[in-house]
């Protein structure tokens, strides 16, 4: 392929993108030029794949035949729209109005209503886009949208990530030809540094600088690595931009391999992201026969081309020289740095290796300029960063804001708060490597400085809310829990580190725990933080040190008055039949999987505490609300 | 021993063909060794030490650096997964939503513990690690199908539909 050819290919398909951008009448002149009257945008994200959109797919597509309505209106099937607990999710342009949680009944009505003779189904749209007057806001102007800026999610739920045609009418490939054509090698490594540009996989290292290293470096076979081991629980930033816009990616890693010197790329993905793999099959596929990927790319002389390899479950994999070890089909352990990737990394040649987010900035910084990009966030974390929301709130999702929004901004405004009007607790960033902040830092601005000052970090970018009802010792046993089966064991520190602080929280939470147990927690904890291998031993103990830092109350609450005020720690708790309020009804006693529960029929039942395993069956069944929990 | 390791291995000529076949496309391979125990996997649902073994001898490596790979990573299984394999998500997104009480009804339903198998072969339990589907925590797997948004009551109701799949 020629870049006439790509450009001609950008041109042709320009409008039909466009579309989707702009709404309203100009939408439809738009609309109307491109031969199709109405487009409907359908999320084929995991999220929403999960909740059926599947299904919601199928029906559209039948109706709109059955309607002979299928040469006019196109369907597309995106990656994520960002929305996910209002999945699945159906927009139609040029309205750009936005149907949540749609079912294949409610299909059959838009098609008909809507699609057909013109009439939006309000009641079926998301409800913060119908005004009370019945007018439509644009989504864009939805409290979920509004403050975001979305970069590394541009094309994530407005192309269809399985049509290379629809990328290039977004400018795709037009940095690599830029690159191929008008940059020297020295110049993308200047833009990057200009750009400031941080590692968006958690540690924040400069990407301009990990690519002049990997430039430098002496050798005549390089790799070029994409880490796609997206493995904090909770943050799934990386699978939406692999399903939603996997061309990007593809796009920056060769940029890469031209940059540094590399002819061969390997994606490390998760084998748990089957959609994601799939999707960059199908994309790897399609930039080989435009020739954007193989041999002389864009008539350049330059060949490049990328491998998957899968993941098999492993935490630690997600750890620079552990992924390498790993794709090289060892044992997935991490090894002492120096030498670092960049000198001897994958197959012991210089290697470099960025994360799926990271990659996903790189076009658009050389298309528009280190300046352009540089003119947002604060001032040593410039651009956005993509949060994966979760937990306790109302607007569960992928959100991306400029770096320096505020804690309080993602959380109360675009999340949408806390559900059923609880009360805010947490915010855990980091994962298993970060901490959890209190209502008293909400109003810190995120970059990657402060959230290290208040005793967390960026992390990948998972931002799980917590509300009364955890238990912070509970949730850094969670953590912890979790450190102890990830840890490789090739390091003591980790391997028998993590295991111990368990057990102190293990011993705590079921309210044997002596306040000499918290000091000899921050021991240990420092010992694993200056003595681990790897990042994971050096930041696991980072959820205790928070909690223990900004919740110390909740710790000697279960320990001085063996007490767990949220209620979650099993062993502190017990069940109790309040005897006025029983009915006899002997609903408890049959439920109760222990047989704990005894009595007679209409006379008041008893629990035995020591039978009791306080899993709750009997308070959830008892419609006298006869049973309280203690 | 654990009795659930004394299930005899019963792998066919068709299945050892086919593993044949996966073992001489990645042996030339820079790290195929993954790739050829995902496959594995994929032919026989789990890795038995029979199947580790003509593994090994395929690519000339010892039998202990297969087994040393097979038992770091979580997605292998060195013994056999039920006809239905239920997969309960423990990451922190349905933590915090209570997935832990999804676990517990499951187990109690069920009769095993995550990890395990039913004796009669239907159904296996594992934990994982955030599927992703954040946005309907707390979510279960049962096979391929995704269950989100649950409550411990509905897990019943879920298993009793794959009885007679």
């Amino acid at each position: 392929m020629t870049i006439a050819e790509l450009n001609k290919i950008r041109d042709e398909y320009h409008d039909l993108v466009k579309v989707r951008k702009i709404v309203a009448e100009e939408g439809a002149k738009l609309a109307e030029k491109t031969g199709y009257r109405k487009q409907i945008l359908v999320c084929g994200g995991t999220g929403c794949t999960s909740s059926g959109s599947k299904k919601v797919l199928e029906a559209l597509e039948s109706e709109l035949k059955k309607q002979g309505l299928d040469k006019e209106v196109l369907v597309v099937r995106t990656g994520c729209f960002g929305l996910c607990a209002l999945g699945p999710i159906m927009i139609v342009y040029p309205e750009g109005v936005f149907y949540a949680q749609a079912t294949p009944e409610g299909v059959v009505r838009v098609v008909d209503e809507h699609i057909k003779n013109g009439n939006v189904c309000k009641d079926l749209l998301y409800k913060e886009t119908v005004h009370e007057d019945g007018s439509i806001n644009p989504l864009s102007q939805t409290a979920f949208y509004k403050k975001q800026k979305r970069i590394a999610l541009r094309n994530c739920g407005v192309i269809d990530p399985e049509n290379i045609n629809e990328y290039i009418a977004t400018e795709g490939y037009q940095a690599l030809n830029k690159v191929l054509t008008e940059m020297s090698q020295d110049d993308v490594v200047q833009c990057l540094l200009d750009s400031g540009l941080r590692g968006r996989g958690g540690a924040g290292f400069p990407t301009g600088k990990k690519w002049m290293f990997a430039k430098g470096a002496p050798g005549d076979v390089k790799y070029v690595a994409c880490n796609a081991d997206e493995g904090d629980p909770g943050a799934f930033m990386d699978r939406s931009i692999l399903e939603g816009d996997p061309h990007s990616v593809i796009e920056a890693m060769t940029i890469a391999g031209h940059t540094i010197g590399a002819n061969k790329g390997f994606i490390y993905v998760r084998a748990e992201y089957p959609v994601a793999v799939q999707r960059l099959e199908i994309a790897l596929g399609q930039a080989r026969e435009y020739g954007l990927l193989g041999k002389n790319i864009l008539g350049s002389g330059f060949d490049f081309d990328i491998e998957i390899r899968l993941g098999a479950g492993a935490f630690v994999c997600g750890e620079e020289t552990a992924l390498m070890t790993s794709i090289e089909g060892h044992r997935g352990e991490p090894r002492p740095r120096p030498p670092f990737p960049a000198i001897k990394g994958l197959f012991g040649k210089p290697t470099l290796l960025n994360n799926v987010e990271t990659y996903a900035n790189i076009a658009q910084i050389i298309r528009k300029g280190a300046d352009w990009y540089a003119s947002m966030g604060t001032a040593t974390s410039k651009g956005t960063k993509v949060f994966a929301l979760g937990g306790k709130i109302t607007n569960v999702g992928l959100v991306e804001v400029p770096m320096g929004t505020t804690l309080r901004e993602i959380i109360e405004e675009i999340g949408g708060g806390i559900p059923n009007g609880k009360k805010f607790k947490a915010a855990q960033t980091g994962g298993p490597s970060g901490g959890c902040i209190p209502a008293q830092h909400l109003d810190t601005p995120i970059d990657y400085e402060s959230l290290g000052a208040i005793g967390s970090m960026m992390g990948s970018g998972g931002l799980i809310v917590m509300d009364e009802d955890n238990c912070m010792v509970d949730v850094a046993k969670f953590y912890l829990n979790f450190t102890v089966d990830e840890s490789c064991g090739k390091c003591t520190p980790c391997r028998i580190g993590t295991k111990r602080l368990c057990e102190y929280l293990e011993k705590i939470t079921e309210g044997k725990g002596t306040m000499e147990d918290l000091e000899k927690i921050e021991e240990l904890s420092n010992h694993m933080k200056s003595s681990s291998l790897c990042a994971l031993g050096q930041s696991a103990p980072n959820p205790v040190l928070s909690t223990l830092n900004y919740f110390k109350d909740e710790y000697i609450e279960h320990i001085q008055n063996k007490h767990c005020p949220a209620g979650v720690c099993k062993s502190l708790l017990s069940y109790e039949i309040i005897a006025d309020k029983c009915k006899g009804c002997t609903l408890c006693a049959r439920n109760c999987p222990v047989k704990a529960i005894s009595g007679t029929v209409k006379n008041p039942h008893v629990i035995d505490q020591d039978k009791c395993i306080k899993c709750g069956v009997c308070m959830s069944n008892c419609k006298f609300n006869a049973i309280v929990r203690k | 021993m654990n009795e659930k390791n004394l299930i005899p291995f019963n792998g066919t000529e068709v299945q050892e063909k086919e593993l044949m076949e996966v073992i001489a496309a990645h042996r030339d391979q820079d790290g195929g060794l993954m790739p050829i125990l995902q496959k594995a996997q994929g032919i026989y649902g789990y890795l038995p030490i029979e199947v580790q073994t003509m593994i090994a001898d395929g690519l000339g490596i010892s039998l202990s650096e297969v087994y040393g790979v097979a038992t770091f990573y979580s997605q292998f299984s060195l013994t056999p997964k039920g006809e239905h394999r239920i997969s309960v998500c423990l990451g922190t997104a349905c933590y915090v939503k209570g997935s832990d009480k999804i676990l517990e009804a499951v187990e109690s339903k069920l009769g095993i513990k995550s990890g395990e198998c039913t004796p009669d072969g239907k159904f296996s339990i594992d934990s994982c690690r955030c599927v992703g589907a954040c946005g309907l925590a707390p979510v279960m797997l049962v096979d391929e199908d995704v269950y989100g948004k649950l409550t411990p009551d509905q897990v019943d109701g879920i298993l009793k539909s794959y009885l007679d799949k």
